[in-house]
């Protein structure tokens, strides 16, 4: 998998936003990652680790303060003219909120008309009906449907919508940002089997950015771990569960809950507690972001921020601790 | 209770088709408005006031064969009677006829005004909206002084400076109103742009006219008849006050306000010649008043269900 | 009989057949139709089920917080408090009831704090009315109850207020604000849904050291599998406005005998399973609540749908324990299932 180039390239990227004279909330500081073609990357990370930031800088919606993103080789911020074009028709997104996500006063064929309009991928109306129809029954809808405006569908129905309006410029890759968080239990199910049907029927790419680490282990190949808008650990899912590395890492990991009593009250003695609070993002002090709640903190996590390395078959962490010989 | 059979008891499962269904008949957001609108008694009864008064605005002045200048001095100051329905004016001229053709001008005015006001308030306001920085500070600080002048000053000052004419009164009205409708617009598209619908089209590739006329303005046309629908009867009141002070339109010119500026002249002896433009004033008015309250529940998305 | 007594002698909250709807614009909304459930005292009974389940207004109504006339409590339902009926309440015991004998911690914090108040002030507020203390044994009980929920420097932010705290932070103070005059009721309405996980956990803790230390009985309403594994001793499954299945947290987990309960159980993806498994999904949404379905409300999503489920609602199954489940499989004439047994640790392929 690691022979061909990737799709998407990311170079240390920051954004910064300057709120004020002297506050800058730095959102992505200096990430740097790969996808590559026919994977899912998962994104995953609390409130505050820039993980939407991130999507969204990469997918072209936010400039950059600096480092590079670059589609296919080419940096997605300095495109032109038809170049850019084609980035819009090749790379999608799907986004968080099905109620804001898709626009009140449009059917639900506009919708997703409205790609094929704006890309010409469709020669008359016959055509474009049966695009429309082809894709809205792709995602599990019907075709009568396409007349309806989408205060009349669920939550789950409103994201396939929104599926369909990415799917319909037949994309390469697709960011998710979120896509299932604000949807019920048993539907969150139903969008993630569409998602990774589609991705073996159609050969798509996908960014998965999530909070949910069950949802993320589940439908990714590989994982990163955002904190504060900084890289912390990228490897494969099941490594990430089965040795996590970073501190932050196992603290998550162990916070989440397991739907399972038994289990539940084994782990209980074995929970690593976080104490005190996610600091703010605004002014951060120099060093490592977790420095104020790791309890493995040393000396040089208050100096220096620790690089992203690889310890072997491409797990990376970024953390003075496991870069060193130790292991925890 | 009746008995159960063991052939109730065979699995049948789900049927696929249901899974989907919607059952109720699919809605726009306008057909959903209508309806709500049309469920408030008191705006469908303005609707239908409003509806008479555009009729016999059009057709009053005809209906008796009276033309509102021909004076006939034998017939002056006479009551409401069979021939002249409300009465006539101290040189013999026929008030129904009058009265209708008043109307015509203080509702000509206030819709032109407020056509003026919206165009100009959009346009102002999605500039704001759009530049941002300091073009945005600068627009705004344009607005905040334009606020701080009392208004009726305003108004007084440019028609004496331009006149007492129909065009003159137009830019009164529209010199000052314009700065809510600005604001209102800007603060909108501000809110619209960070839609993720907007998101959505941006990442489709969609240029900024296609945004404009296919995501902003549809979402916007709520609000901005809102607007209309307060700023119409404001109009045509602050058009009868000035006209009623002298300041707006002056005889031989007539609107509501002149009609009631020269009824109060001879109010003492000659009531009714007060009273009936005052009555159509305030029928006026008051209608365009209850539907605009009636549209602000039927347009507002938070009611919806 | 005999564990029917039992259960009256030892239960704090009893509810039985409520029914709520709400009058909207386009007719009746029956949110709730017909829940009976008990929670005894000391225990932990989490009301699991989607968005539109009707859990949260059970929880409301619970709370006295259902809105005549847009909301109606109808006749029969009853809800018993330690053995009174407190939809029978006039304005002076709602008064003592609310706050001081059941206390309710919402979903959002910032919009259940009083902005223009001191956070201390707001748990002052509580004990003075409810337990009469004077205002500088309030402040000082204040400060305590921030102590107790770990908030570090308690007099400091006693002097604070909601918006200059983190939301972990407001959801702390919301949970003392609610012990702290020690209520026996206490009712969670999706408290840890807005945070992140590492504060989840934390908040979770708390509220069982609290429950623990005061034995206070905790309704927890949520749709979260692994909050309700992690705090609850009972459960009860609500589908379309009814308990679909009630029992012991084993039970419901392990054993459980509703068709929704498996599937739901199956659609949660967890971490220590297999990756880009096809997850159980539950095909559909649920029904629309102005019409709700005459049979049983699962039958137009459930793949073991039966004519007689589509026409009449299914009874209550006992089974051990007070585990109960509302499903025709389980009546005598019904044709043998093979029913999932979800051991410990794994989840078996069973349907």
């Amino acid at each position: 998998m690691k022979e061909c180039n990737p799709i998407l390239s990311v170079k240390h990227l920051k954004k910064y936003y300057q709120i004020s004279r002297s506050a800058t909330l730095k959102a992505v500081d200096d990430v740097s990652f790969d996808i590559y073609p026919g994977e899912t990357l998962g994104m995953v990370g609390e409130s505050g680790c820039g993980k939407t930031t991130c999507g969204r800088t990469c997918v072209g919606l936010y400039g950059k303060t600096d480092g590079d993103v670059l589609y296919n080789g080419a940096d997605v911020h300095t495109l032109q003219g038809s170049e850019r074009f084609r980035f819009k028709r090749e790379v999608q997104m799907v986004f968080q909120d099905p109620y804001g996500s898709l626009d009140p006063r449009m059917t639900v064929a506009d919708i997703i008309g409205e790609g094929i309009d704006i890309h010409h991928l469709a020669k008359n109306k016959k055509e474009r009906q049966e695009k429309i129809y082809h894709y809205l029954e792709q995602v599990g809808l019907n075709q009568e449907h396409a007349s309806r405006f989408i205060h009349e569908f669920s939550g789950g129905q409103r994201q396939r919508i929104s599926i369909a309006r990415a799917l319909v410029v037949e994309p390469k890759f697709i960011v998710l940002d979120e896509p299932i968080s604000a949807l019920d239990v048993s539907i969150q199910a139903q969008i993630v089997n569409l998602l990774v049907d589609l991705q073996k029927r159609m050969g798509l790419t996908y960014l998965f950015v999530a909070h949910d680490l069950s949802m993320v282990k589940h439908i990714s190949d590989r994982v990163a771990v955002l904190y504060l808008g900084t890289l912390v650990e990228l490897t494969s899912s099941a490594k990430l569960y089965d040795n996590p590395m970073h501190p932050y890492t196992q603290a998550l990991l162990s916070a989440i809950p397991i739907p399972d009593p038994n289990v539940e009250r084994e782990r209980e003695s074995q929970k690593i507690k976080l104490q005190c609070e996610v600091p703010s993002p605004i002014n951060t002090k120099p060093g490592c972001r977790f420095q104020g709640r790791c309890q493995y903190a040393m000396p040089v996590c208050r100096e220096k921020m620790p690089g992203l390395v690889d310890t072997g078959d491409s797990h990376f962490v970024a953390c003075h601790l496991c870069s060193g010989e130790k292991k925890v | 209770m009746s008995e159960l059979s063991k052939d109730q008891f065979k699995i049948i499962g789900y049927k696929e088709e249901n899974i989907n269904k919607i059952e109720r008949p699919t809605i726009s957001y306008w057909q959903d408005a209508w309806r709500r609108l049309k469920k408030n008694p008191i705006a469908m009864m303005s609707i239908v006031v409003l509806g008479l008064l555009v009729v016999l605005i059009i057709v009053g002045p005809y209906i008796q064969n009276y033309d509102y200048i021909t004076m006939n001095v034998a017939k002056k100051n006479q009551g409401p009677t069979g021939a002249n329905w409300f009465g006539t004016d101290n040189l013999g001229r026929d008030l129904f006829a009058r009265t209708w053709v008043g109307a015509r001008a203080s509702i000509l005015i206030a819709i032109l005004a407020t056509g003026i006001k919206l165009l100009f308030g959009v346009a102002y306001g999605a500039a704001m909206a759009h530049f941002g920085g300091w073009v945005d500070e600068l627009l705004m600080r344009i607005i905040e002084v334009i606020n701080s002048i009392p208004s009726l000053l305003l108004t007084i000052l440019i028609m004496m400076v331009l006149g007492n004419s129909f065009p003159a009164l137009l830019v009164a009205l529209s010199i000052t109103s314009w700065c809510n409708t600005a604001r209102q617009v800007r603060g909108m598209i501000k809110q619209l742009r960070e839609s993720e619908y907007i998101y959505a089209a941006e990442v489709l590739g969609a240029g900024p006219l296609r945004i404009i006329f296919k995501h902003y303005i549809p979402n916007m046309i709520g609000i901005l008849i809102l607007d209309a629908s307060t700023a119409i009867p404001s109009f045509i009141f602050t058009e009868a006050g000035l006209s009623f002070l002298g300041i707006g339109l002056k005889s031989p010119d007539i609107s509501l306000g002149v009609l009631i500026s020269l009824g109060q002249q001879s109010m003492d002896f000659y009531p009714y010649q007060l009273l009936f433009p005052c009555l159509i004033l305030c029928v006026i008015v008051m209608a365009f008043n209850l539907l605009g309250d009636g549209l602000r529940d039927a347009l507002d998305p938070k009611l919806r269900r | 009989m005999e564990s029917e007594k039992r259960q009256i002698d030892t239960s704090v909250l009893r509810v039985e057949d409520l029914r709520v709807s709400y009058h909207t614009y386009a007719g009746e909304v029956q949110a709730v139709r017909g829940v009976s459930f008990h929670v005894d005292k000391g225990e932990a009974l989490a009301i699991v089920g989607e968005s539109g389940c009707g859990k949260s207004v059970t929880a409301k109504s619970v709370m006295g917080l259902i809105k005549p006339p847009q909301g109606e409590v109808k006749k029969g339902s009853a809800i018993y408090f330690q053995e009174e009926n407190i939809l029978n309440y006039n304005k002076q015991q709602w008064q003592q009831y609310k706050g001081g004998k059941c206390s309710i911690i919402f979903q959002d914090a910032l919009a259940a704090l009083n902005p223009t108040m001191r956070i201390g002030k707001q748990i002052m507020e509580n004990l003075q009315i409810h337990k009469r203390m004077s205002k500088k044994q309030a402040a000082a009980e204040a400060v305590e109850m921030l102590r107790r929920v770990g908030i570090p420097e308690p007099e400091k932010r006693a002097r604070q207020y909601p918006f200059e705290l983190s939301g972990g932070m407001r959801q702390r103070v919301m949970i003392a604000i609610a012990f702290a005059c020690d209520p026996p009721l206490l009712i969670c309405d999706e408290p840890t849904t807005a945070l992140d996980v590492t504060i989840q956990g934390q908040i979770l803790d708390i509220i069982k050291d609290l429950q623990k230390e005061k034995n206070t009985s905790v309704v927890m309403i949520t749709h979260d599998l692994g909050v309700v594994a992690n705090i609850a001793q009972r459960i009860a499954v609500m589908y379309c406005g009814m308990i679909v299945e009630t029992g012991l947290a084993e039970d419901i987990f392990y054993r459980p005998k509703h068709p929704y309960t498996w599937a739901l159980i199956r659609s949660v993806p967890r971490l220590d399973l297999e990756n880009k498994q096809e997850l159980a999904t539950i095909p559909g949404t649920p029904p629309d609540l102005l019409s709700p379905p005459k049979g049983c409300p699962f039958s137009t999503r459930c793949t073991f749908c039966m004519p007689v489920c589509l026409e009449r609602m299914p009874e209550q199954t006992p089974f051990e324990e007070g585990h109960t489940a509302a499903c025709w499989l389980h009546h005598p004439i019904a044709p043998e299932t093979p029913v999932p047994v979800l051991k410990g640790g794994a989840a078996h392929e069973g349907m």
